[in-house]
């Protein structure tokens, strides 16, 4: 009895959460229903992380609920997970449901082979967005994927640029081994071994806004000299403006301290456009227009002309950001 | 060594924070022998046992086995099974949540796999062999706690011991149970094993024991033979004191006159779910009554039901005439009813926490939430029960579970007290305690009952019932059958009641 | 000669009964860090009056860092050992219900608009619904734990997995930010004062707690309960009413934890806000030398405990270690509380004891 009521309120907890993620989509899921019934819409099964990781992800997940409609001739379902194994799970299952296209995020980038090859061998087409997998490029269409490295060298570029008697930097780093930090870390590094820079500290604060608050503290209780705070997201460079403020280390736009940030994040841009932030690098999510590209030359009878396709990712700075920017690319 | 000695303990010292338990202490057991260790509680029995099974270091002192010339050092309770000594506590400690087999078997087998089938067989075997009536599967817990204090004997028997303690093992036995049980020591004692009982019931001892050492304040008081030993003197050694077993302990104490007014409780089709017949009960002011019966026979379960302990399912209650509800504990003691539980540990003291507050737990609760006493006056308050009831403890902070298992008792009956009850239950307030404190309770409760306080009282021994009781209800298969009155009483009406020959 | 010898076991007797008491435990792990710091870089004790951005004087240093990050720790060691002493379990879902709390606030302080201009409701009314909130949460997991008797690690394990969700579809998936000062007051500093805001808002909680230690039978109960279930209830206790209450209290720390979250960077990230704070908080109770298993309890133990560890923080960010290491140097700390804590250490410790004060006596009659 005991055991029952709890398997019950385990799995209540669970759909609660589905609710916390879906609550955005709730009428594009109804839309998908609705639309089973009618036979000649392309039957697309999405999976993707947990729309809660990160604004990045959400604005993801909402661009791809907007571009997956019925109005524009698609059929989807949508799983989420942050785990690789319950992925592959909800991929079989996509599979057995005989959807036309499967589109992946992956959690993690091993072992999707086998269960890919098993698409391949029902006529499911594959497509990767946001991610890479180490699996062999015939078994997916194509990959559409931002370039962290290029992302973390505009931003360097940028921060070289800038004119600074000389350039003291704290570092602050995602979730070690992530696409996003080791592409953004590696720009850096570099820049540092050429000499072109100094690292005051690297410190990782796994994308939490609390720990590189704690990490800058650090910093300035210290009494370390620096000039540059280079957060590989928003979220923690908020988290250090808010130590810099405690300590009246005035930073922005022709002030002490440079801040650069990535993602986009509106809030984040509206920051650059009240100068009170430097830079902001464009982490791009809005994956789904290119994955529409690539479905449409499928459906004509072409194949895409690349298997890997790179999107376009700005980097804005504080002095010629409008907000026209900050409405577009604002996530 | 003592020719034929099979276990010589000589000079043991142990001390605790504040208290010396032992003191010089020398003890020799033979072979074949059944010795019985005597003494008041706190006078060092428990901590001599235990410094023997390797459950604390002594401080001082030698211990010499038979068959090892050197003395030998028992470091954990381990070393004392290797050794062949083998313990069964007054309290159980078995696993309740393994099956008897297991609980036979646990710590025992040599190598990491369990051969599950032979194990159960062999259980089967032993409790048929000792007449044990529960099954080699069955979950320990769901045995009573006779036959759980039966599977431990057996499980102490079992190994292959030299010499057995048995540390108040029939304090939860009934008499047949006990005679089962003698049975059982003495062909250990035909096949040499030397057995260490310690007992609260005089007549046990003069009925199995060959030898008794008696202890008192933690030093030895002598050995004796039996027969040398009439129990008039071995109490007087025991208390330092003489003492007349038969003291007439009511006669000087002032009956209460109630005046025919209304019953100060009174129950009628009273009924829980612990599986007792619906009963009526009363009790008037100033009168000692108590249930008696076999274990087993739903008194306990009928005080817990006026309580309201267990879940109560039906019937009337009314106090001093008026009819009240009773559906749980705070209920009952908010109408000036107070209940001394059966189970000391299990539901009576609260183990980790200190005396002072184990006293004022009762009228603490009864004061509200918002008003707690005073430090000061809780120190004042435990100081004055302390003292009243001739508690033995290190200070009001010391934790009640250090205490010996008499002087737990006290600190729950002053519990109890303090609460300031019209009627006050005592379950089972002498079971486990020395002979000197089970006098002193019954005085209290006679001296309690003259002021105008009603009590029921239960206790296995009859004759403490009779000492103390003016009207008995009788109990069996979980039914009242009858009820004697004062004039009735005597031990063998008693008997003849619970059996259940004419009273029908 | 005799005087002297009394007097030295006086002192050995005082050394003793502090060794004895729980409250050593934290101590001495705090006298180890102090320790570590002045052989290191005493720097680490300086403080200095500086300026914020708002312009106000106030304290920094590490020693403020300290104070500062360590008071939702602090807050929630008081919940955490209330539900530990009374349930016998702890609570794991606090990070999680942290954010509920969280983004109640935003909620109510951002209306629908997730980026006002101006706040939407007085702070004080949001604070008032997140409490609320919170002690709903708290209630949950205490009626699970209370009246279901479900275990309390598998019972708040629900509110663990669903929590962040549900704090996200509080605010509608967003990502509510504030503009307005004042709500920065109560992550950061008031306006005039040089100490930051959290740790009043810490010792505020403290100082209420120990009012109602003191005012109340709160301990009594709680201890009761925690050390035997059977016997409370037959002296009156409602067993499942006291721990629901230490729940709910619990619920209530959150709360006030939570405020202080958002306050700090005035928005929230539902995935990593409070991430793995009820390790740290389960820790600090630990590290208190409250026993686990629940019974007795010392709240300042608890609440020095959550100090202690926001030390060990602050220092391994000091010395530059990686912060996803952080996890591995608690876990040596909690080796090193399990080592010292299990009776056999204990034993050997009081042998050596012994033996040293016996070497000492040889020496002073020779």
């Amino acid at each position: 009895m005991k055991k029952k009521l709890l398997a019950a309120l385990l799995v209540g907890a669970m759909v609660l959460g589905m609710v916390g993620c879906g609550s955005k989509s709730s009428d594009a899921t109804a839309g998908s229903a609705a639309a089973s019934t009618s036979g000649d819409l392309i039957k697309v099964g999405i999976i993707n992380n947990d729309p809660n990781e990160s604004g990045y992800r959400t604005a993801n997940d909402a661009d791809m609920k907007a571009m997956f409609t019925e109005e524009n001739g698609y059929e989807a379902s949508f799983a989420y997970s942050l785990k690789n194994d319950e992925q592959i799970t909800a991929a079989q299952k996509f599979i057995q449901d005989g959807v036309d296209y499967l589109l992946l995020s992956a959690a993690d980038t091993a072992g999707w082979d086998s269960v890919l090859k098993d698409a391949q061998d029902a006529g499911i087409r594959v497509i990767l967005f946001d991610r890479t997998i180490d699996a062999d490029e015939s078994l997916y269409e194509a990959s559409i994927v931002s370039d962290m490295a290029k992302e973390g060298e505009t931003a360097v570029t940028w921060l070289k640029d800038q004119g600074l008697d000389s350039i003291n930097v704290i570092h602050i780093q995602g979730v070690m081994g992530s696409a996003a930090q080791q592409g953004r870390t590696g720009a850096l590094d570099d820049a540092a071994a050429a000499g072109d820079l100094t690292i005051v500290d690297q410190q990782t604060a796994e994308w939490n806004a609390e720990k590189a608050q704690q990490i800058v503290q650090s910093a300035i209780d210290a009494g370390k000299d620096f000039n540059v705070i280079y957060a590989e997201n928003d979220d923690m460079a908020k988290g250090a403006v808010a130590a810099l403020d405690k300590a009246n280390i005035s930073h922005g736009v022709g002030k002490d301290v440079v801040v650069m940030g990535f993602d986009c994040n509106a809030w984040a841009l509206e920051e650059l456009l009240n100068q009170n932030w430097n830079y902001d690098g464009q982490c791009n999510p809005f994956q789904a227009s290119y994955i529409d590209e690539v479905i449409k030359t499928i459906q004509d009878g072409g194949t895409p002309e690349e298997k890997v396709i790179i999107m376009e990712e700005k980097g804005f700075d504080a002095t010629t950001i409008t907000q026209d920017d900050v409405d577009k690319y604002g996530i | 060594m003592k020719e034929n000695a099979v276990l010589e303990m000589k000079h043991i010292h142990k001390s605790f924070p504040g208290v010396k338990a032992l003191q010089n202490v020398d003890f020799t057991l033979c072979e074949g022998e059944i010795h019985a260790l005597m003494g008041e509680n706190g006078a060092g029995k428990s901590t001599l046992i235990k410094v023997l099974t390797g459950v604390y270091g002594k401080d001082q002192g030698e211990i010499f086995l038979k068959g090892s010339e050197k003395e030998v050092s028992i470091k954990s309770p381990q070393d004392a099974q290797n050794l062949g000594i083998s313990t069964v506590y007054q309290e159980i400690t078995l696993c309740p949540n393994l099956t008897v087999a297991e609980n036979m078997f646990i710590g025992r087998s040599k190598g990491a796999s369990v051969n599950w089938k032979m194990m159960n067989r062999k259980t089967e075997e032993i409790l048929q062999s000792l007449d044990i009536p529960a099954k080699a599967t069955q979950l320990l817990s769901s045995c009573s706690i006779a036959i759980q204090q039966m599977v431990a004997i057996a499980r102490a028997v079992d190994e292959d011991c030299k010499v057995l303690i048995l540390d108040e093992p029939t304090s939860s036995l009934d008499d047949q149970e006990v005679q089962k049980l003698f049975v059982l020591m003495k062909e250990l004692r035909s096949k040499g094993v030397g057995i260490i009982f310690v007992t609260h019931f005089l007549e046990q001892v003069y009925e199995v024991c060959d030898k008794i050492t008696v202890l008192r304040d933690g030093k030895l008081v002598g050995e004796y033979e039996i027969k040398d030993l009439p129990r008039v003197k071995l109490v007087a050694k025991m208390l330092g004191k003489d003492l007349d077993e038969k003291e007439d302990i009511r006669s000087g104490q002032p009956t209460f006159d109630a005046q025919g007014a209304a019953p100060v409780f009174e129950a009628e089709g009273l009924k829980s779910n612990a599986g007792i017949q619906p009963f009526n009960f009363y009790i008037n002011k100033g009168e000692v009554n108590g249930f008696t019966g076999l274990l087993g026979s739903g008194r306990s379960e009928s005080v817990r039901a006026i309580f309201g302990a267990d879940h109560v399912l039906g019937g009337k209650v009314k106090m001093d005439g008026k009819e009240v509800k009773i559906s749980k504990p705070l209920d009952a003691m908010k109408n000036g009813i107070a209940y001394l539980p059966e189970d000391r540990k299990a539901d009576g003291i609260i183990g980790d926490l200190s005396v002072r507050e184990n006293i004022i737990l009762t009228s603490q609760v009864l004061k509200g939430f918002f008003h707690p006493y005073s430090k000061a006056e809780s120190v004042k308050i435990a100081e004055e029960y302390i003292d009243l009831l001739d508690i033995k403890t290190a200070s009001t902070e010391t934790p009640i579970g250090s205490l010996s298992g008499g002087n737990q008792q006290k600190v729950i009956l002053a519990r109890c007290l303090l609460a300031h009850p019209e009627y006050l239950i005592l379950d089972e307030p002498t079971r486990g305690i020395d002979i000197g404190t089970k006098m002193d309770i019954q005085k209290l409760v006679l001296k309690l009952a003259s002021e105008g306080m009603s009590v029921t009282f239960i206790s296995s021994e009859t004759d403490e019932m009779l000492n103390t009781c003016s009207r008995l209800i009788v109990m069996r298969d979980r039914k009242v059958v009858g009820e004697l009155h004062e004039s009735e009483l005597s031990q063998g009406s008693i008997m003849n009641a619970i059996a259940g020959g004419e009273t029908e | 000669m005799g005087k002297t010898i009394a007097k030295k076991s006086d002192h050995v007797n005082a050394l003793k009964s502090l060794i004895g008491n729980q409250i050593f435990i934290p101590i001495a792990a705090l006298l180890l860090l102090v320790i570590f710091h002045l052989i290191m870089d005493p720097s680490f004790f300086a403080i200095k009056m500086g300026t914020n951005s708002a312009g106000n004087a106030v304290l920094s240093g590490y020693l403020i860092t300290i104070l500062d990050s360590g008071s939702e720790l602090a807050i929630l060691a008081i919940g955490m050992t209330l539900v530990t002493a009374a349930s016998g379990g702890q609570d794991i879902s606090v990070g999680a219900t942290i954010a509920i709390a969280g983004s109640v606030i935003l909620r109510v302080l951002c209306g629908t608009n997730s980026r006002p201009d101006s706040l939407q409701a007085p702070i004080i009314v949001a604070f008032l619904v997140a409490c609320v909130a919170g002690m709903l949460c708290g209630a949950f997991n205490g009626i699970l734990v209370a009246k279901f008797k479900i275990q309390p690690m598998v019972a708040t394990l629900i509110l663990f997995t669903a929590g962040r969700s549900i704090a996200a579809w509080i605010n509608n998936n967003e990502l509510p930010v504030i503009s307005d000062k004042t709500f920065t007051y109560f992550g950061e500093y008031i306006p005039g004062i040089p100490i930051p805001t959290p740790f009043f808002i810490a010792m505020a909680c403290v100082l209420v707690i120990a009012l109602v230690l003191k005012f109340t039978n709160l301990r009594l109960y709680i201890q009761s309960v925690g050390i035997n279930e059977g016997a409370s209830k037959l002296n009156g206790l409602n067993p499942a009413f006291v721990k629901f209450l230490s729940f709910v209290i619990l619920g209530l720390c959150v709360a006030v934890a939570g405020l202080i979250k958002v306050s700090r960077i005035s928005t929230i990230n539902y995935s990593v806000i409070a991430k793995d704070i009820e390790m740290d908080a389960i820790l600090a109770v630990a590290l208190g030398g409250n026993a686990l298993g629940g019974g007795k309890f010392n709240m300042t133990a608890s609440i020095l405990g959550a100090y202690v560890i926001q030390c060990l923080t602050t220092t391994l960010y000091k010395f530059n270690v990686q912060s996803d290491a952080l996890p591995a140097y608690k876990a040596v700390v909690v080796i090193a509380l399990v080592v010292f804590s299990a009776p056999m250490v204990k034993e050997k410790a009081a042998e050596l004891g012994k033996k040293i004060k016996k070497n000492k006596k040889a020496g002073e009659v020779a």
